[in-house]
């Protein structure tokens, strides 16, 4: 087949429509949703004391930075998922949920505490916390990565990356209504060391599979 | 130079529309410029230079399946030299080189640049013939019978929509299997 022909095959083809990347991703990740609720209440579930919990900014602040994270990250990776895209002009976003971060750690910082710094970072649930969050978001990790490859990533590696940080984010969203451990220093330490663990993940199957 | 990626982004925009003739169009104006940069590349990564075609169809084709990629609102050749450049690079590495290629190889292309002698391309014809059968003979009786939808309909007894559907999935397992080798 030569070049002209190809072209005018293609042309024949021009009525094709596909679906916006946003769309397939979107879907993707509600298909994926289940799953990871149902590995989450059949295994975890919610803490006893959750109605009491939310009465505690410390309890609350877990979720917004997770879900500033799942956010931005899915922001970002929407982005990616342009050939011509780069993070110039996008990575502070993901600077949103580790700015709120520090502001819940300095926070504490600032009120009197009844237990030392080292009690409340190291916690009761750290071992939890590095299981559930990379195994929760396992399923969605698969489902945004399959909903990235509809798009055409130049950098693959770092959109699979931005993947796995919205996987996580949305993961540790699920966990933190589990965990009893509601300081910034332990979210700041163990939820962290989870999302890395998500992202490395995420980077590797990226960098095979988003490529187009 | 302006002028003329202004004129692709126009005729990308009527092909999104539904103008199969901007479309036509604009990929015949593509094709030499995706030519003479995937020359430039080759020879730099000391390679034949007449191995330039198959990285041509390659790229035409990673255009036209991730054209939803493309935002409506933005100039249409930056997005254009990105598939290519991507493309570019991927085919030299699985030539055995890994080569640095800039941008501007395919921005500084004149229009009126014509290359010298190229071998066919061989890489697309033959994927070809490992699709499934229903594929390769609508893909075939397109492209090389130059058949229109309507006379493949009725050459295979297929409807317009059964050969649409097949053209496309031909068109995508293609680009799947040049990636896979």
């Amino acid at each position: 087949m030569d070049t002209d022909q190809l072209i005018k095959t293609l042309a024949a083809d021009n009525a094709h429509r596909a679906r916006p990347v946003s769309f397939v991703l979107m879907l993707a990740m509600l298909a994926a949703a289940p799953v990871s609720l149902l590995m989450f209440f059949t295994e975890l579930g919610v803490r006893p004391d959750v109605m009491t919990a939310m009465r505690n900014p410390f309890f609350d602040l877990k979720f917004a930075v997770t879900l500033a994270l799942a956010i931005s990250a899915i922001t970002v990776c929407l982005h990616l998922s342009r050939p011509e895209a780069s993070l110039r002009g996008f990575g502070w976003y993901l600077f949103i949920p580790a700015g709120l971060l520090v502001a819940g750690i300095s926070g504490e910082m600032m009120m009197p505490q009844r237990m030392p710094v080292m009690t409340r970072l190291v916690g009761n649930n750290s071992k939890v916390c590095l299981t559930a969050i990379p195994l929760l978001s396992l399923p969605l990790l698969a489902a945004a990565l399959f909903g990235l490859r509809h798009g055409a990533s130049a950098r693959p590696a770092v959109a699979g990356a931005i993947a796995g940080l919205a996987s996580a984010g949305l993961a540790a969203t699920l966990y933190a209504s589990h965990c009893t451990d509601d300081s910034p220093l332990f979210v700041a330490t163990w939820y962290t060391i989870a999302t890395a663990l998500v992202t490395a993940i995420g980077a590797l199957i990226g960098s095979r599979v988003l490529r187009f | 130079m302006r002028e003329r990626e202004d004129e692709w982004t126009g005729l990308m925009r009527s092909a999104i529309s539904g103008d199969d003739a901007a479309y036509h169009r604009l990929l015949k104006a593509v094709a030499p410029v995706l030519r003479a940069a995937a020359r430039r590349g080759l020879a730099r990564a000391g390679q034949p230079v007449d191995q330039s075609e198959d990285i041509v169809q390659d790229i035409l084709l990673a255009v036209h399946l991730k054209r939803h990629t493309w935002d409506a609102n933005a100039p249409f050749a930056p997005w254009l030299f990105a598939i290519a450049r991507n493309k570019l690079i991927d085919s030299l590495r699985r030539r055995g080189r890994r080569i640095f290629v800039d941008i501007d190889d395919f921005a500084e292309t004149l229009a009126g640049e014509t290359p010298a002698e190229t071998a066919p391309a061989g890489e697309v014809a033959a994927q070809l013939q490992a699709l499934p059968a229903r594929q390769r003979d609508v893909l075939q009786s397109i492209a090389v019978e130059s058949a229109s939808i309507k006379d493949t309909a009725r050459k295979f007894s297929m409807s317009e929509g059964a050969v649409r559907v097949a053209l496309h999935r031909g068109l995508a397992s293609l680009t799947a299997k040049l990636r896979e080798q």
